[in-house]
């Protein structure tokens, strides 16, 4: 209870500069569109019309907040929940491929991390490979696997998942490796003079030990699946998907559109990384870890 | 039942742990250390013997040595007849680490049951054993507990009863109860001691404390730093029985004021 007020005042403070700096970046178009219309704009006039245009520099909140109605629960209630005009339509797009761009570079970023754990060779040279891969800018390779991938006959989810992919399994990398060599030396000592097999080692020692550090890592891995998704629907040819809005919406000038697109990818990313989060919380707990 | 010991340099089948000339040398950058150097010991069947010596003794890369965690650049050393990877191999000794070392996402009898499925014990003996070990170390009733459930002394137990779960007739103890207080320490020696009379097991045990070595002991072995070497070995008159008031009698107090002496003489002119 006592976390909601902190909270709340935060969010107001947001929405007071949110609406202020509304004002002061639409006020010179509708000034314009005073001088033409040859009138003069009272006070109350301005603030009004700098909260209601139709394209603005900057859309106020409500204008975001009713756009996101029209295109979700407004159409949830006429049946058309999941028509092409939908933001939920989009969201699902952008989340299927998120979701297997997670599970992909998950599963890429532990396979390494156990690789480097274990193999000395992989140890001295696979690390600098994975840190040279994110200092490529991902907008500059997108295109490139998209194009690359298309050329060998596999479009639509498989490539989004792919740049999604390839941002994910860095964070995961980094922390398994952490976590499968946080066991003490005297861990290891123990499971030796058991002359437990190095299978039985990583199964019962290794791996457990490694869980928080996997959740850290998920948790920043999701984030970075949706931005990769999302990147990856931008050179798609904007046909369906958070990014295609995002896209839609600058050709167009459609503020709105663009600031309701990007609320509701930061509302999916809270959704995946608090369901981490929660998993994360039953099973270290459960673990005793927590 | 007096233990029989070996006589000299002969091996007899009584011996577990045989060392001769054991040396092992650290290249570190400032030089060589001499951990050990020119080591020779026997341990008979049954003994309870303590290791005692200020830090970097060597007494702990000693029983490391017997474990097969450390592997000496000089001299050998048998552990049943065989070496000491061998004797890991057959899973010969089980080892107790200062910390208690407990998986935390583990029940005690789960963390019990750990080297049984590593070991392959099959299920019904597993869940036999866990009970029986927790009896010994007097932890019934505790098997579904988690170790942040216990207090320092009963973990400290429960990592006893965890290398006492599997039939290995050699106890290697590595300063096991040097983390924990007084009490529970005079406490859990008491227990130790009649853990060793009904178990049978020879007893390697890492000390710095000397009431705690002489009062548990059959043999003390003395040893001093640089390099590491055994300085004197007491055969301790006490008997097998040993209430906790021993250590108020004059034997105790003179068996305590050799290893004094002992330790004194082997640091005399270092500091």
């Amino acid at each position: 209870m006592n976390r909601i007020l902190p909270i709340l005042t935060v969010v107001g403070a947001i929405f007071v500069i949110w609406y202020a700096a509304a004002i002061w970046l639409n006020a010179p178009w509708a000034y314009n569109k005073a001088e033409r219309a040859g009138t003069t704009l009272t006070a109350t006039e301005l603030v009004a019309d700098t909260w209601s245009q139709e394209k603005p520099k900057l859309p106020a909140p409500h204008q975001v907040g009713a756009e996101i109605w029209k295109t979700t629960g407004e159409m949830v209630l006429k049946g058309r929940g999941f028509s092409k005009r939908s933001l939920f339509y989009h969201s699902w797009v952008t989340f299927s491929a998120t979701a297997l761009g997670f599970l992909l570079g998950t599963g890429l970023g532990i396979a390494l991390a156990i690789g480097i754990v274990y193999n000395r060779t992989m140890d001295m040279s696979v690390m600098p490979w994975v840190i040279a891969s994110q200092t490529i800018p991902i907008l500059a390779i997108a295109p490139m696997i998209i194009v690359v991938l298309n050329a060998v006959g596999i479009s639509g989810l498989l490539p989004k998942a792919m740049i999604s992919m390839y941002l994910s399994f860095f964070p995961v990398v980094v922390g398994m490796v952490k976590g499968l060599r946080s066991p003490s030396p005297m861990q290891l000592d123990q499971m030796r003079t058991w002359n437990a097999t190095p299978a039985q080692t990583f199964w019962r020692l290794r791996l457990p030990s490694s869980m928080p550090y996997l959740f850290t890592s998920l948790k920043i891995g999701m984030a970075a699946s949706l931005v990769g998704a999302i990147v990856g629907e931008l050179p798609t040819g904007a046909v369906a998907g958070l990014g295609a809005r995002l896209l839609a919406g600058s050709y167009y000038g459609q503020t709105i559109q663009i600031w309701s697109a990007l609320i509701m990818a930061a509302t999916l990313a809270a959704v995946l990384v608090g369901l981490i989060g929660l998993a994360q919380r039953i099973t270290l707990k459960r673990m005793g870890m927590a | 039942m007096a233990a029989v010991r070996a006589g000299g340099p002969g091996v007899t089948d009584k011996t577990v742990i045989s060392a001769k000339d054991l040396s092992l040398t650290f290249q570190t950058n400032d030089g060589p250390v001499h951990a050990l150097k020119d080591v020779n010991l026997d341990v008979a069947k049954g003994d309870f013997v303590s290791f005692i010596g200020p830090s970097g003794c060597g007494k702990t890369t000693f029983l490391r040595c017997m474990a097969d965690l450390e592997h000496p650049t000089g001299g050998t050393i048998t552990v049943n007849g065989v070496s000491p990877e061998e004797a890991r191999k057959a899973r010969a000794y089980g080892y107790v680490f200062q910390a208690a070392g407990l998986y935390p996402w583990r029940t005690i009898g789960g963390n019990i049951r750990l080297p049984l499925e590593i070991m392959g014990y099959g299920k019904t003996d597993q869940d036999q054993r866990v009970k029986q070990v927790l009896e010994l170390v007097d932890l019934a009733g505790f098997e579904k507990k988690f170790p942040w459930q216990l207090s320092g002394g009963m973990q400290q137990r429960a990592s006893i009863a965890r290398a006492l779960a599997f039939d290995a007739d050699i106890l290697l103890m590595d300063e096991p109860f040097g983390a924990l207080d007084e009490i529970v320490r005079d406490h859990l020696n008491e227990q130790l001691l009649k853990l060793w009379d009904t178990t049978h097991k020879t007893i390697c045990f890492v000390t710095h404390s000397i009431p705690e070595a002489v009062y548990l002991s059959t043999r003390i072995v003395v040893m001093s730093p640089r390099p590491g070497r055994i300085t004197d070995v007491i055969e301790s008159p006490l008997p097998r029985e040993r209430p906790l008031e021993i250590r108020d009698t004059p034997e105790f107090i003179e068996i305590a004021h050799r290893v004094r002496d002992g330790l004194r003489a082997g640091h005399s002119y270092d500091e």
